[in-house]
Parts: structure tokens; sequence; C-alpha cells
């Protein structure tokens, strides 16, 4: 489910985005990764701007975007991690770690983010890292090998920085 | 039909039997051409080929299990329908359907008429091996559109609504979205279909297969009207629902069945029957004459018809800047309802609230029409309901009348007296004959011989005629369909395009294609044959130009003195909103 935001956004931005890709039908996905990666979600009224740029329905845009689980209509945090839970980190205690960062978090049932917007947590099915297995990926950042107790010293000195 | 050179003869091999095939555009065609029903969910002639459902699977040796609507015919293919493996998808793909299906049948809109129902039935489903979806699985029904329901619990998505919002509107209202077992088809943003820019013209509801899209029911409401001793009812009829509704009762397809309907009408208790068509040739006295003046001061050209709501709808979505090229004139639907309740409760010394007027239209989009605020008056609507043909089909059946051996009644006057010109409007390019007709003997003052426009007529999407007035040129355009007058639109823009008059209905082939319609997806043929019984009605009427009619002329002597006089605007004119605002493309 999407939130509509109340901030203004910079919609030239997707403009230019378009643009760049020749308003073309098949650039679509990549056309909504950059936009993604700009507002590091898509939001509702960047969606249908893209439709109106590239002549396309707010439908289909929405519906492609809703397809593809690296899509996410809602805000994330500042930081996005991604734990593994493929095989070989989840026989590696990838959930006793998930769970850790819940709790340091306080995330409720079914919450990805932070109320502070700080942190956003997802769980991914393999990063191909199975050798340093449990791995959580934080913006892009590789923790190998991870522990409740290591992952909690991770996000402290996260919120530390932020703080 | 030219053969195109095709002397060779192409045949290939369907159950055993050697069958012709020509220039079909898939496997499906040629094998029910030979006679074999072969059951789909997804497939409509009229849209793109989706292969979504897999009902339609058929055994090909060499080829193994083929989709024959998405199968090219090739000479010397040796088809199967009728296996053991194709009996056994056919049948796990209705189970899988069914057990993701609210099964809730017997109080379902569609029940008798289900696509899914009859398959399940036809193919001896007797069990749903997958269980049952549980009610708190269910998503919540939306009934927030004036003219349409969507029910998501009921919908196959075989995207048969996907494909006719976006192959025959160009919009694109409603498109799938999530994925595996969370896809639904949706609004954007999930919104309700009330919340975005649908148009109500119920394409969409022509083509769904099951009761996931549904047309937003009047008939209990009507019902309540018509039982209540306080209540004077009064209906009109529009044109093309005399040539289809007979389809419901095993007429043909075209068959004009009117007097029938008024018949019934009449013995479902209304106490005085109507025909828009009436109001269709007053409609043309007003927009010929101003269309005329327009002309004469080149302003505002090329004028837009205003009759369908649908089309209104777009345009004040869309292109806010072209509203002033619409005609004021309000649709046939809305001159009647503004006359019935104005001169009626006059005549009769009756309030606005005692004097209910229903419609009895092939459109859903009337529905959302009669609701606008400028047809209401003391906060009274003009048109209190609108039943569409499939509503009324449904109240003919529930009164448990036998449709065709009923005595043939013709319509109340003063407003049942109508001309051929009123008759056309519709199909696609009759509101244009009709209004050449008229305007032709307006602007030369010679009498019209040879009322056929025949050049306007015909299902095309795009019709351009130049009209020879004794002289004076006029260019008429004839689109139907959304996404064919959206590119008119931008060639009038561009410069691209220049025509005087500009005459745009929403549905395939006009109002005869309506939303409200019979369902004819499967067979496309029909629409041809109902605008073919509108024309055939034109053919045989006493007058056949909207300013010969005798009514309308005691109309104008009795009541608005004439065409676009002040009293004329006040009942039969209206304005438009501009709605680009709550528009998506507002962004």
């Amino acid at each position: 489910m999407s939130t509509q935001t109340n901030e203004s956004l910079d919609l030239s931005k997707v403009d230019s985005i378009v643009k760049d890709y020749g308003y073309k039908r098949q650039n679509l996905i990549a056309i909504l990764q950059k936009v993604q990666e700009n507002f590091r979600y898509l939001p509702e009224d960047a969606l249908t701007r893209i439709a109106v740029q590239m002549k396309l329905s707010p439908a289909t845009v929405y519906g492609v975007a809703t397809f593809y689980s690296q899509f996410s209509l809602d805000p994330k945090g500042k930081y996005e991690m991604k734990i593994c839970d493929g095989t070989a980190c989840h026989v590696r205690g990838s959930i006793p770690v998930l769970n850790a960062i819940k709790s340091h978090l306080k995330l409720e049932d079914g919450q990805k983010t932070t109320a502070d917007k700080m942190f956003t947590i997802e769980t991914v099915s393999c990063l191909g890292a199975c050798g340093l297995a449990p791995v959580v990926v934080i913006n892009d950042k590789v923790y190998p090998q991870m522990t409740p107790d290591a992952i909690g010293v991770v996000l402290d000195t996260l919120m530390k920085e932020e703080a | 039909m030219a053969n195109n050179m095709e002397t060779q003869k192409k045949t290939l091999f369907v159950d055993g039997c050697e069958v012709e095939f020509t220039n079909e555009k898939n496997l499906l065609q040629v094998i029910r051409k030979a006679g074999i029903e072969v059951p789909t969910f997804c497939y409509r002639p009229d849209l793109s080929q989706y292969g979504a459902c897999r009902m339609c699977v058929v055994e090909v040796e060499g080829r193994g299990i083929q989709s024959s609507c998405t199968m090219p015919p090739e000479p010397g293919l040796k088809v199967h329908v009728n296996t053991e493996r194709t009996r056994r998808i056919r049948k796990m793909v209705v189970e899988l359907l069914l057990a993701n299906h609210d099964r809730e049948c017997t109080t379902c809109e569609r029940s008798g008429d289900c696509e899914l129902q009859f398959w399940a039935n036809k193919l001896g489903i007797k069990h749903v091996r997958f269980g049952k979806k549980r009610e708190s699985q269910y998503l919540p029904v939306d009934d927030t559109n004036p003219s349409i329901v969507r029910n998501p619990n009921k919908c196959i998505l075989c995207g048969a609504c996907v494909r006719a919002c976006n192959e025959i509107q160009g919009l694109g209202i409603i498109d799938f979205a999530n994925r595996g077992s969370k896809t639904v088809v949706a609004p954007a943003y999930n919104k309700h279909l009330g919340d975005v820019d649908c148009i109500f013209c119920g394409q969409c509801v022509a083509v769904c297969p099951v009761g996931a899209l549904t047309i937003k029911s009047d008939v209990q409401n009507v019902w309540d009207e018509i039982v209540n001793p306080k209540k004077q009812v009064v209906c009109q009829i529009a044109p093309a629902v005399r040539v289809a509704l007979g389809e419901a009762f095993g007429l043909e397809a075209g068959e004009n069945s009117i007097g029938l309907i008024i018949a019934a009408l009449k013995k479902i208790g209304f106490d005085k029957v109507f025909d828009t068509n009436f109001a269709a040739d007053l409609t043309i006295m007003e927009e010929a004459t101003e269309f005329v003046t327009r002309f004469k001061e080149g302003k505002n050209l090329p004028i837009f018809t205003s009759c369908c709501p649908a089309w209104v709808r777009f345009l004040e979505n869309h292109h806010p800047d072209m509203l002033n090229h619409l005609s004021t004139c309000r649709s046939p639907q809305q001159m009647f309802g503004s006359l019935v309740k104005d001169v009626i409760t006059k005549e009769e010394g009756i309030s606005r609230d005692e004097l209910v007027s229903v419609s009895i239209m092939p459109c859903t989009a009337k529905k959302a029409e009669c609701k606008r605020e400028e047809f209401y008056v003391d906060k009274n609507p003009d048109v209190d309901y609108v039943l569409t043909t499939h509503e009324l089909i449904s109240m003919i059946k529930e009164a448990g009348i036998d449709f065709n051996k009923l005595e043939p009644q013709s319509a109340d006057s003063p407003y049942g007296l109508f001309t051929g010109a009123g008759t056309i409007f519709g199909a696609s390019g009759g509101v244009a004959e009709a209004a050449a007709r008229t305007a032709y003997e307006v602007v030369t003052g010679k009498k019209l011989e040879d009322v056929d426009i025949k050049a306007m007529r015909g299902a095309n999407t795009f019709k351009s005629i130049e009209l020879d007035l004794e002289g004076t040129k006029v260019k008429v355009v004839v689109v139907n369909t959304i996404k064919e007058a959206e590119e008119v639109l931008q060639k009038i823009k561009s410069g691209e395009l220049e025509c005087h008059i500009l005459e745009v209905m929403a549905c395939p082939g006009g109002c005869i294609g309506g939303g409200g319609q019979p369902i004819s997806c499967s067979a496309p043929e029909k629409k041809l044959k109902r605008a073919a019984g509108l024309y055939d009605d034109d053919a045989h009427q006493k007058y056949r130009k909207s300013h010969d009619n005798p009514a309308i002329q005691e109309l104008y002597k009795k009541w608005l003195e004439k065409p676009n006089s002040h009293k004329a605007h006040e009942l039969l004119h209206t304005h438009y909103k501009n709605r680009f605002e709550t528009s998506y493309k507002n962004v």
C-alpha cells in the first residue's frame, strides 16, 4: 500500500530521468530504478509523473512497480538493511540476527521502517556471499558473519553517528 | 470480398475433419468455424489475444499442448480439441479458479450468464479439490463509482477489462497490480474506481466473463418508486435499447422490439412510457441551430457533439481547453428529463418530487450523467434513475413477463412521436447524419430529398465526410471510441485535421455497443446488426428530419418559442466543468 507524502517532491528530476531514457516503454524498469535511487522509494506522484511523461496510464506504471519486490512504494529509512535468509545464511543463524535487529529497533510485526525513518530492514533470499554467512548489507556495505550481539554493536554505532 | 490473390486452398485437420481456413488470426477461430465449441474466458475477438486462461488448449500433433487463441493456423496441422489431456487441463483450470473465487453464485449479479459458472457446469465439475477461500481473505467490494461495481473476489484475472480500457478507450484506468497470489486488477495505487479518471463507459463490464465488474443496479430503487402510490413514474427509452433488448428473449440482434418493450414497461407499472428519440429530435433542433450560428460566426469550431456523457467526462478530465468546442446542448436523456419535469409537473399540477423520471439506456455513463449537479432543480434531479438495457431485462424477468407473447404497444403522446433522424442517434455517425439533414435545410432553405448519408454509417472508428450544402462545404468527422477521439483531438490541436463538426461516441459502434447492453463481446457481428436495425427503423419512418416532427413543432409553439431561445437555453442547454485539477494528468 502506498502512502502519499505531503512534502513537495522535486518532480523535475523525474522528468530528466525519463528524458534520459528517451521516453521509451522498454526502459520503464530502468527508469523506475533511477527514480527510486533518487527518492529512496517510489512516491505516488513520481509514478504518475512517469506515466504522464511516457504516455502510459498510471495503473500500468503502478502495475510494474508493484510486480517487482525491488521497488518500494513506501518511504525507506536512511539506512537500508538487507538481511540474507538464503539457505546458507538461514542455517548459520540469520533468524536470530533478524530478531535482534527487530528488537533493537523496536519494530512491530510487519513493520519494515522505523518511525524516525532511519532504518529499513528487509529479508532477501541470497546475496551471493554464502561463504560469509550470515550476511547483512547496510546501504551496500557488507557486514559478514553476523551474530545477534555483533549486529547490535553495528546498529549502536550507526545510531551514535546520527545522534 | 477480395481474396488477395489467395487462390490456394489452405486446410488443417480438427479432430480428424479437414477444415478450410483463410485469414483467421488464430487456430481458435478456425476450430470454431468448424462448429466445434472451445471454452474460453480471456478470449475476446475485438481485443488482443492474451492467452491467460488456458481454457482453449488443444493438442497439436508434433507441437504438444497449445493455447489455440494465440497460435496462428498453419496448413496441414493436426489439431485435437477433445482429448483426455485437454479435458483434464480445462477441468484443472476451472477448479483452480473456483478455489480462489467467491462462490456465492445464487446471489451474484451474473448468476445465469456467468462464463465461469457456465463452464463449471458444462465440464461437469462437481467437486473442487482445492477447497475454498476463507471470507477473511476477501478483499473489499468497491462501489464508489456511480456506474460500475468492482468485486475483486469474483475476478479470474483474465485481463479482458484491462485490455478493453486500454485498447478501446486508450485510458488504462485499471491494470494488473502486485504479483502471484496477490495479483489483482485495480486502478493505480489501489484507489477506488470512483476516485480515478474513469469515464463510466462500462466497456470493462461488457467484456467481464464473471461478476467481478458489474453495472451498479438501480432496479430495486425503481421498483420502490413504482409501488409507491404517491409517485407518478414515467420513463423514456433510448434508441439503441430497442434493437438489443430482444436478444435476451431469443430475438435476433437488430430486431426492433420497441412495441414489446413499451408493453413490458406498462406491465411493470410505469405510468407513462415515452421515447428518447423524441428528445433526440429536440437535440437536433437545438444543436443544428447552434452549429449554424457558430458556423456563420466562425466561432468555437469544430463543434463537438455532447450526447455521449463518457466523451464529455473525458474532455473535462483531460482536455479542458477544448470544452468551448462542446455543444452546450444537453444530451437527449437530460433534455427529456428536464422537459418532463418542467412540462408534466405544470400540466398536471404536481411537484417535482411526485414525478419520478426513469430512463432506459444502453449506457452505464448515463447513470453518472443524471447525477451531475447541473441537472438538479431544487435538489430534485431531472432524471431520477437510469436503468441499463441489462437492468430492464432483469426487471422483465423478475416480473414474470413472457416478453415474446406481449401485444406490442406504442409510446404515450406527445413525447412518443419521433423521426428517423432521432432513431439513428444510437449508432456512430447517427447524430451527425441527423444534424446534417436539418442543417442542410436551415442553411440552404431548400428541401433535402435524399436524406441518407451512407458515408457517415458503419462501424469504422474514424469517418470523414465533406458535405456540400449547395456550395457551402461542411466537413464532418465521426469517431467512436475514446482512443480514436484522443488521436483526432491531437490532430485538431496541431492543425493537422480541420473540420466543422466532430461527432464522438465512446463505445465501439456508438450506443448500440454501450456498456449497458446485453453482452455481445463474443459475437461482434451483433453490433452491426443492431446498427442495421436502427437504420431500418429510420427508413420506415414517416418523418425523417427532426424539424418535421409535428410534436417538436408543437412543443416549440407551446413552450420553447424557437430553437436556442431563452427558455430553450434554460431547459435544454448546460455548461461543463474543468476537472483537470482532479485528473492524474495534473501532477
